[in-house]
């Protein structure tokens, strides 16, 4: 199928392109930018007049849900939910149930992720047997079977030889390993940023050290086993500069923030609002504004959604009883422009982090509209207004403080290996 | 980036007056006061040979007890029969929820009960916010007491003791002594005590046991017993709990009474007309000096007899609210 997008704004940050021009599109890959390949002939045409056309977003942490918690989305709801949001890409932590330490649950996630054909799913594979953080999971053989990275999510590894263990066998293979890092004990039982909020709130707090001296302890041991490493979802600001400081260093990590971070402080919880019950939390205006900055100075790599769909009932509780987490592949771009219309970042910088940024972070040929790369591509009216409704939404959960909120950006075209996955 | 409404005016009324006691945060200082005021009316009738008003006849009053509580059921319940209520009192925490129910399932059975008033305890901070956001209308909700956060009643008759031992607020230093942390009492004495104009409010107790930022709710942090009780004249003492000694923020009972017991001794350093309280139950040795609990400052006992006044008076003052309510959505159908 050869698909032409005419008159767009193309904004491919890997190229530092920002033009209105065509885009040649011929089976499910990038032809070329410009001018059309010799003998092309369109089976499709798509005006492009006024829209942005962009490489299609990818999302470094979507929880799927399945196997083994459809009660809160399945591959194929989440990725058609991906598909609206514009991303064709999703790396997907672990917590399935069983635990994805084998590779029949890679395979299963591979196939279910391919019978649905609206994005690319990029498992990740659990660093610890049962994420139980004391046996090394197999990962040679998982990242044979399409693992791109290994994690052993929040849950701890209270051992400091098992997790150097666990580095230096990653390092023995070229594997990236992946932190979301939370020390067990500070943030035991917490379920919002421990701060003024919280302290009227009574509610339990999780410290800044909850977060800095996982990151800290971390850090050492990237340095001693020279592991190539990301850290996800970082809340504090003190977090993201000991990451950029080990950069400059010369230690090869990168790190993503979740785009409700860069957003929202802990003072929205004031209302015991569930929708704001988030893991990692909402920090104070300090940390969102360190955040900002950092991102503003290219400190870190990506921004991802953090995506957590639940059931209704896991949400229908009081604050601390409601499960922590918020969709957010349908409203990860919107929610991005911001930082745009805010006159934080660029348009093509704010691009970035969804494409490029993650990714160099996998090391993946993806993320750009180099002639001879997949036709994953995102198209979308910057100025557009929106409103996500119980009604228009693709995700099974509806867990978003954004639900109902004027939104500004919204996808017209969603193209995954070539073909149109999406469309309004 | 969010415009939010303050999430304490679900306690009122389209009239500002009261239909749910969730918290003594957020409420004027009119409003505090015309509680005292309707407490200090019921507190001259339980002196009476009869003790009952008609202000709840008809009305059915659930007690849901989601935690265990003996003084505060008890006298929830004796509050509302005063008030010639129907009560129903329901120990959830030994019924429905040990088997599974959620919090909304047990309320919805409830609400087909046709209740008209629900006292809510519960472990978990904001139950009480959520059960009146989530109730069908018409059901005041009375927070007994939720997690950390709240206990507006214990407050209030705090507040209407210290008025009748001080005669106001706008002159006095308190001290609350011990668990802040851990403490939903404390935390709504704060916010009752600013409301009503006290001069200054201190907050006394180690560091493990002060919640981070304790001063942004407007008080003034001693870690130093002894420098803190000077010169004050309400001494409010918490109740410190066992376990707290094994999750490491204490190293034993008897360092914590000799730093931060209240005894005779410590007594002396505040003003000389100084009164004691506790919400009870007391860990006599552990908190507070025998003596100084029986003493002539203790007002403890009187606290328990302010405690059915002042729950009189929120229960009828929250049926006044829905039921105006109520009233006015009929007048405009």
């Amino acid at each position: 199928m050869n698909i032409a997008i005419r008159n767009g704004r193309v904004i491919d940050p890997a190229n530092h392109l920002d033009q209105i021009t065509d885009l040649f599109i011929c089976a499910g890959k990038i032809a070329a930018v410009g001018e059309p390949p010799a003998a092309f002939m369109a089976d499709q045409e798509i005006d492009a007049t006024n829209l942005v056309v962009s490489p299609g977003l990818i999302d470094l942490c979507a929880n799927l849900r399945e196997p083994g918690y459809s009660r809160k989305g399945t591959i194929a709801s989440e990725t058609a939910a991906a598909a609206a949001g514009g991303i064709t890409t999703l790396c997907m932590p672990p917590l399935t149930r069983p635990i994805a330490d084998n590779t029949a649950v890679i395979d299963l996630i591979e196939d279910l992720a391919k019978q649905a054909g609206n994005a690319r799913v990029l498992p990740m594979g659990a660093l610890t047997q049962e994420l139980k953080g004391e046996q090394l999971s197999p990962m040679y053989g998982l990242s044979k079977a399409g693992c791109i990275g290994f994690t052993n999510a929040r849950e701890p590894i209270h051992s400091s030889l098992t997790l150097a263990r666990c580095l230096e066998y990653a390092a023995t293979h070229d594997l990236l390993v992946i932190f979301q890092p939370q020390d067990a004990d500070l943030a035991a039982g917490g379920t919002m940023h421990d701060d003024t909020t919280c302290t009227r709130l009574g509610l339990s707090g999780i410290p800044e050290s909850a977060e800095t001296i996982e990151v800290a302890r971390c850090l050492l041991l990237i340095e001693q086993t020279g592991v190539r490493a990301h850290f996800g979802q970082l809340s504090c600001e003190r977090s993201v500069k000991m990451v950029m400081d080990a950069r400059e260093r010369g230690l090869p990590v990168t790190a993503d923030i979740a785009i409700q971070n860069l957003l929202l402080t802990d003072e929205n919880v004031s209302g015991f609002d569930p929708n704001f019950h988030l893991i990692p939390p909402l920090r104070s205006q300090l940390d969102r504004a360190g955040l900002r900055h950092a991102l503003v100075a290219d400190g870190f790599q990506a921004i991802c959604s953090d995506h957590q769909p639940h059931e209704l009932a896991a949400k229908q509780a009081p604050f601390a009883a409601t499960e922590p987490g918020m969709t957010g592949l349908e409203t990860l771009l919107s929610l991005s422009l911001m930082l745009v219309q805010q006159e934080l970042i660029s348009l093509p910088q704010m691009l970035a982090k969804l494409t490029t940024g993650p990714a160099r972070v996998l090391n993946v040929d993806l993320g750009t509209l180099t002639p001879g790369s997949s036709a994953d591509i995102c198209i979308f009216d910057p100025e557009q207004e929106w409103v996500l409704t119980q009604e228009n939404r693709r995700s099974a959960g509806a867990n978003t403080p954004f639900m109902g909120f004027p939104l500004k950006g919204v996808v017209r075209y969603t193209l995954f290996e070539g073909n149109v996955v999406f469309q309004q | 980036m969010f415009e939010q409404q303050d999430p304490n005016l679900i306690q009122l009324n389209s009239a500002g007056q009261l239909k749910h006691f969730l918290t003594t945060e957020g409420l004027s200082r009119e409003m505090l006061t015309e509680i005292l005021d309707t407490a200090d009316s019921f507190v001259d009738m339980s002196a009476q040979q009869v003790k009952k008003v008609p202000l709840l006849r008809g009305k059915t009053v659930v007690n849901l007890f989601f935690e265990a509580s003996t003084r505060t059921a008890s006298t929830f319940e004796l509050a509302a029969k005063r008030l010639s209520a129907d009560v129903l009192n329901l120990n959830i925490k030994t019924s429905s929820t040990s088997k599974g129910e959620t919090l909304k399932d047990t309320l919805m059975t409830m609400e087909a009960m046709h209740s008209d008033m629900f006292i809510v305890r519960h472990s978990d901070s904001g139950a009480a916010h959520y059960i009146a956001s989530n109730v069908t209308p018409h059901v005041a909700v009375i927070n007994a007491g939720d997690g950390r956060h709240a206990h507006p009643t214990q407050a209030m008759l705090d507040m209407l003791t210290i008025r009748q031992h001080k005669g106001g607020f706008e002159h006095l230093t308190v001290a609350i002594v011990g668990d802040i942390l851990h403490s939903r009492v404390a935390r709504s004495q704060i916010h009752a005590l600013r409301t009503l104009g006290a001069r200054e409010i201190r907050v006394i107790g180690p560091t493990t046991l002060l919640p981070r930022h304790i001063e942004a709710l407007g008080v003034t942090v001693y870690t130093d017993m002894c420098q803190g009780l000077k010169d004050v004249d309400v001494v409010m003492m918490l109740r410190l709990q066992k376990e707290r000694m094994q999750s490491a923020l204490l190293p034993s009972e008897s360092e914590f009474y000799s730093l931060y017991g209240l005894t005779e001794e410590k007594l002396k350093l505040t003003h000389p007309d100084s009164i004691v309280m506790h919400p009870g139950p007391i860990n006599r040795g552990v908190e507070i000096e025998t003596s100084v609990a029986d003493g002539p400052k203790s007002m403890i006992l009187k606290q328990v007899t302010n405690g059915i006044a002042v729950r009189m008076a929120v229960m009828s003052m929250a049926m006044g609210g829905q039921m105006t309510d109520h009233q006015a959505e009929r007048e405009s159908e």
